[in-house]
């Protein structure tokens, strides 16, 4: 078990989902992409198809129609499957959370394994978000 | 019997290639990362992709597709890809069984994945996926006409034998295939043919990630995907493995030769690397002008210079 775990924490291929998004945290993922950051050090890759993912990155309000889509993509990924919520649309709905399209923060619809708060949050952010994600598994792993 | 099958599973079968061909994934990978300064994945990076998907993630299957030969298909591909690795390495390492390298045989051998991905793709029900296959069957229709080509022409530079040990010893006695002018005119269009077999850009246009979202393989998920990638790995080692005995004077596991055999598939993936990092997805019917055209004028010149002794 603890050596699943362990493969696991070292590859880690990413998804992303954007919501109703004002394209910023898009960037600011892709960012992380980018030589300065370079993600693919960790063992992450981002993926064109769900089936392939073990992280689902959601940025972005998410309105009725996203709510949907969210859902049916969460079917369809083949556990387990960590979800991250991404900026303040992702966490909280930010100044969208009031409005009529609105359906809940990410974490209402589906689990949430992290949050990176920030609008957008910075690329320095979400690694520091992902290499919490990664130690968050390992006390999990030890408490278990 | 039980030696077969230690060549099969064991050495240079199923194991040593899946090791070997992750190793070689790893450098393609760092290499791609230095290209574009960046620092890269760790080294043990493609085991721990290949465990993850095999230990650890549920296998779906499509809901509106054909359940049978969409779980065959990557088994039977990881299945081809082992007899030609294991077909080509056997004669090349000096083992002597009783086959000598029937180079046709390892032809339609090294086609079995590209089309066992087709049809897992078919199977799957996935339009996305649908038009990979069609992509990739076009790709197929393209390059295996070159790629048969060089090899006849190999052959037709030494001696025509289409037995690999005749092949190995006429390069052991003349010199290598690639030493000569018409060698280089073949070697040209043979690394563009294993790279549009390994599915590497300019010829990734079947699972084109940006498009059709990994096009062939969208549905397949958990061990089914594994097996996919370890055929991947394996074709990474067996295809310049080829390469190497075609124009290279081949592989040999003594002494100082060791390192010029490792040196050679290295050179060969590090060329593919970097075709592969300076050059944009081509569309399939830029493809298919590529080869039907530029690459087949490339070997017929070549032929014409065989002819002349050159």
């Amino acid at each position: 078990m603890a050596f699943k775990d362990f493969i696991f924490r070292k590859s880690l291929w990413l998804f992303h989902f954007g919501g109703a998004s004002c394209n910023n945290c898009d960037i600011e993922i892709l960012d992380c992409l980018t030589p300065r950051y370079d993600v693919e050090r960790f063992g992450m890759l981002l993926v064109g198809s769900i089936r392939h993912a073990d992280v689902l990155l959601v940025n972005g309000s998410i309105n009725h129609k996203d709510k949907e889509r969210l859902l049916e993509l969460y079917r369809q990924a083949p556990k387990p499957i960590l979800v991250v919520a991404i900026g303040a649309c992702g966490c909280t709905g930010g100044i969208f959370a009031g409005g009529y399209p609105f359906a809940g923060p990410v974490d209402q619809i589906i689990p949430v394994d992290a949050y990176i708060p920030g609008c957008p949050p910075k690329p320095e952010a979400i690694l520091s978000g992902i290499v919490q994600l990664i130690e968050k598994k390992k006390t999990e792993k030890a408490h278990a | 019997m039980l030696k077969d099958l230690f060549y099969f599973l064991v050495y240079p079968g199923l194991l040593f290639a899946g090791v070997a061909g992750g190793f070689l994934s790893w450098f393609d990978r760092k290499i791609t990362a230095m290209v574009q300064f960046r620092k890269g994945p760790p080294l043990l990076q493609p085991y721990y992709d290949f465990l993850k998907l095999l230990l650890v993630k549920e296998t779906i299957l499509p809901a509106n597709g054909s359940r049978g030969m969409f779980l065959l298909a990557p088994v039977l591909a990881v299945f081809g890809a082992t007899v030609a690795c294991v077909l080509i390495l056997l004669p090349m390492l000096g083992f002597h069984t009783g086959f000598s390298g029937d180079l046709i045989v390892i032809f339609y051998l090294l086609a079995i994945p590209s089309l066992m991905y087709i049809l897992g793709a078919v199977s799957s029900g996935n339009p996305l996926a649908a038009v990979g296959a069609s992509r990739e069957i076009k790709l197929i229709l393209s390059y295996e006409l070159t790629f048969l080509l060089v090899v006849a022409g190999v052959i037709l530079k030494s001696g025509m034998s289409i037995r690999m040990t005749d092949l190995l010893m006429t390069q052991e006695t003349g010199g290598a295939v690639i030493g000569s002018v018409s060698g280089i005119l073949l070697f040209i269009p043979a690394v563009f043919c294993i790279q549009a077999k390994l599915g590497l850009i300019p010829f990734d246009m079947a699972e084109a990630e940006t498009e059709i979202n990994h096009g062939c393989f969208i549905e397949y998920s958990g061990i089914c995907y594994a097996l996919i990638k370890l055929s991947k790995y394996i074709l990474l080692l067996t295809l310049p493995a080829f390469l190497a005995a075609l124009f290279m004077n081949g592989l040999h596991w003594d002494g100082i030769h060791i390192l010029w055999s490792v040196l050679k598939i290295l050179g060969v993936v590090l060329l593919l690397t970097l075709i592969r990092n300076t050059n944009p997805r081509l569309k399939i019917h830029q493809a298919m002008k590529f080869f039907f055209l530029y690459m087949n004028l490339l070997v017929i010149i070549a032929y014409i210079l065989i002819a002349l002794g050159i």
